[in-house]
């Protein structure tokens, strides 16, 4: 176990180095610098800028000072954010998104195992139809569209909930559920299948017949090994919707991660890009890793090689 | 034959007469009753059984009616702007149409309505339609091509080859994807502005430069999960006895991978292929909301919903309308791969 972990993390690293350096040498190979847009630059001015950040180097050089201070915990400072490093941006970036991101993917989770039991257990039924033509349907609404539909009815006609902004508990309602509504949908339609496949293993019948009533059978035996295939889902779902979804945030106005990595893109922000792009590989690798130690917990067959 | 004298001796009685040719009767037991049903006609007989694929099959159709078809012969164009028509709601003339209607000539009504330039919706959301489809059609084929030999060679040369091309797909899907997308669109501004200007090369400027950008996007991003799907189909594959075989008979690789693998996890390729398309379509109507997708004039579905949010509260509609059909186009090729993976490949399930 300790082995498969500390392989598991010395692959991770060599990846993150890979995509780092990928996503160094893209960057740099795009027209245009992080100074160009700005107004009335003299050239001298600019030189000077460039030298101060180091851009007027080589570009393999820049890459090795780069890495050399990145393996530090120097992530460099902000090229447009005057006075702010990469680090602090994503300190207080990222909390707010992680959030957001966490409560969306706990409410799928709570939402979507339970109507995916149901279903699996009602098959046939009105219930099992009606749940399926939900979640078919969520899985076919863009992001975009449950926002602005959100946004629409509940911010706008009924004014029930605030539109804009993270002040108070409410403000949380509505990005939450269409960060969640993807995810819910997908979720109880995989625990369906999953649940379905369980339920006509022969252990299931086995404990049936042995005299366990359903509500035993269906939680130890059922459940433990239909939820494994969410948990394989859960762990790049989670990843993914933490570091922010970029719609919900720019619709929400969500001062997130999501927002600042595209904003640090468009504005060739070097530093910042460079900064959130590891941060998130490396989020999304130790999730997998987690993912796949869970698993083990959760079922003892699997042997972690 | 004669009964055995016998019954506990195993001595084989074997006459002359056994060994005689057979005889018509005999032949005509031995002739399949039926015909033999092949693996197509077996999955499309399910498939026409399949009441909510046909279904979808047929939205799929008359979406795909509109937005190739009617646009050719409709009266209006989608970059056409109408003067004194903005913003008119669906079904409503604008003052000069009115008068010309009143003066007995023929006024094609604005179906849905018009936009904030007086163009009429209905056009738009039909162009914006077509685009979506062609990226979303196209994705899938690319997907399918890169995907299925990247999956094929890396599962059937194994070793460190499997390996280092399994870690190219997990790379790719470690990097941000909106991250690729912006910098490839940017960074192809450039080289596909002079390759439009080129001869031969003028269907650039029409296609559009970023719908271009958006299919090499796809291209070098989305093509992982059809890889893996490939690749663990053909890893059980290759231990078939077909495989030894042709290779006994001298097939080359590629031969047999194209010849015996490929062909046989075709009910997988059709089945992830069909499901591709509504997930590129997602991933373009989601870029084509951010702004970084087809170019203006050019509608895409994606793009109109989010030029409509400005005037959510007074104009609905104009979100609504591009809202559920990408809504609807997404669900019918959902509901249709569901269909087809339950008729070619019962197996698979999710």
């Amino acid at each position: 176990m300790v082995k498969y972990i500390c392989k598991r993390l010395g692959m991770a690293v060599v990846t993150i180095w890979l995509v780092a350096t990928l996503t160094f040498f893209l960057m740099n190979m795009v027209p245009g610098g992080p100074f160009l847009s700005e107004k009335a630059v003299s050239p001298k001015a600019m030189e000077a800028l460039e030298a101060k950040y180091g851009l007027d180097k080589p570009l393999f050089e820049q890459y090795c000072t780069y890495i050399g201070d990145a393996l530090h915990g120097d992530f460099g400072d902000s090229l447009k954010q005057r006075g702010r490093t990469v680090s602090s941006i994503i300190a207080s970036k990222f909390p707010v998104s992680a959030r957001v991101g966490g409560l969306a993917v706990l409410a799928a989770f709570c939402v979507g195992v339970p109507l995916g039991c149901l279903s699996a257990m009602k098959r046939g039924k009105v219930g099992d139809n009606i749940i399926i033509v939900i979640a078919t349907c969520g899985i076919a609404v863009p992001n975009f569209v449950v926002c602005t539909l959100l946004m629409y009815t509940f911010g706008a006609k009924l004014g029930w909930l605030p539109t804009l902004g993270l002040n108070s508990w409410k403000h949380y309602i509505m990005p939450v559920t269409a960060l969640a509504f993807y995810p819910t949908a997908y979720i109880t339609r995989l625990m369906r299948s999953s649940m379905l496949d369980v339920l006509g293993q022969d252990y299931m019948r086995t404990a049936r017949a042995k005299g366990l009533n359903q509500f035993v059978s269906l939680f130890k035996h059922a459940l433990r090994n239909a939820i494994l295939p969410i948990i394989t889902y859960l762990g790049p779902l989670l990843a993914y919707t933490v570091t922010g979804s970029f719609i919900v945030e720019k619709i929400f106005t969500i001062p997130g991660l999501g927002g600042e990595f595209i904003g640090s893109i468009t504005n060739r922000d070097y530093t910042v890009i460079m900064g959130t792009t590891i941060f998130l590989a490396t989020l999304m690798i130790l999730m997998n890793v987690v993912v796949d130690i869970v698993y083990k917990i959760v079922d003892p067959r699997i042997n972690l090689k | 034959m004669k009964e055995n004298p016998n019954p506990l001796s195993f001595q084989a009685r074997i006459r002359p007469e056994d060994f005689l040719p057979a005889s018509d009767e005999e032949k005509q037991n031995l002739v399949v009753m039926r015909e033999s049903v092949s693996f197509w006609k077996d999955g499309l007989r399910r498939l026409l059984k399949n009441k909510v694929a046909m279904v979808s099959l047929v939205a799929v159709i008359i979406i795909m009616l509109f937005s190739f078809v009617v646009p050719s012969f409709y009266p209006y164009s989608y970059e056409q702007q109408i003067r004194g028509s903005e913003h008119l709601a669906p079904m409503e003339y604008s003052e000069e149409e009115q008068a010309r209607i009143d003066a007995g000539e023929k006024v094609f009504p604005h179906v849905f309505g018009t936009d904030k330039h007086g163009r009429d919706y209905a056009i738009r959301v039909m162009m914006g339609s077509r685009v979506s489809l062609i990226v979303g059609l196209v994705a899938a084929v690319i997907i399918l091509i890169i995907g299925s030999l990247f999956g094929s060679i890396a599962a059937f040369f194994g070793g460190w080859v499997d390996i280092l091309m399994m870690r190219i797909v997990d790379i790719i899907y470690t990097i941000p994807d909106v991250l690729l997308i912006v910098l490839l669109s940017f960074a192809l501004k450039a080289p596909l502005e002079t390759l439009s200007t080129m001869p031969g090369f003028g269907w650039v400027q029409t296609l559009g430069r970023n719908l271009i950008s958006i299919f090499i996007v796809f291209a070098l991003l989305y093509w992982g999960g059809m890889a893996r799907m490939v690749r663990s189909q053909i890893l059980t594959l290759k231990e078939s006895e077909y495989v030894t075989a042709a290779r006994a008979l001298g097939a080359s690789n590629a031969r047999i991978i194209k010849k015996h693998l490929l062909t046989n996890c075709i009910g997988t390729l059709i089945v992830t292929t069909t499901l591709q398309i509504p997930s590129s379509i997602f991933t373009e109507s989601f870029l084509s909301f951010l702004g970084l997708g087809v170019a203006v004039p050019m509608p895409s579905l994606g793009s109109l919903a989010s030029d409509a949010i400005n005037g959510l509260n007074t104009y609905p509609y104009l979100l609504f309308i591009p809202a559920v059909l990408i809504s609807l186009i997404i669900l019918s090729f959902n509901l249709l791969g569901d269909g087809l993976r339950d008729a070619f490949d019962p197996k698979m399930k999710n």
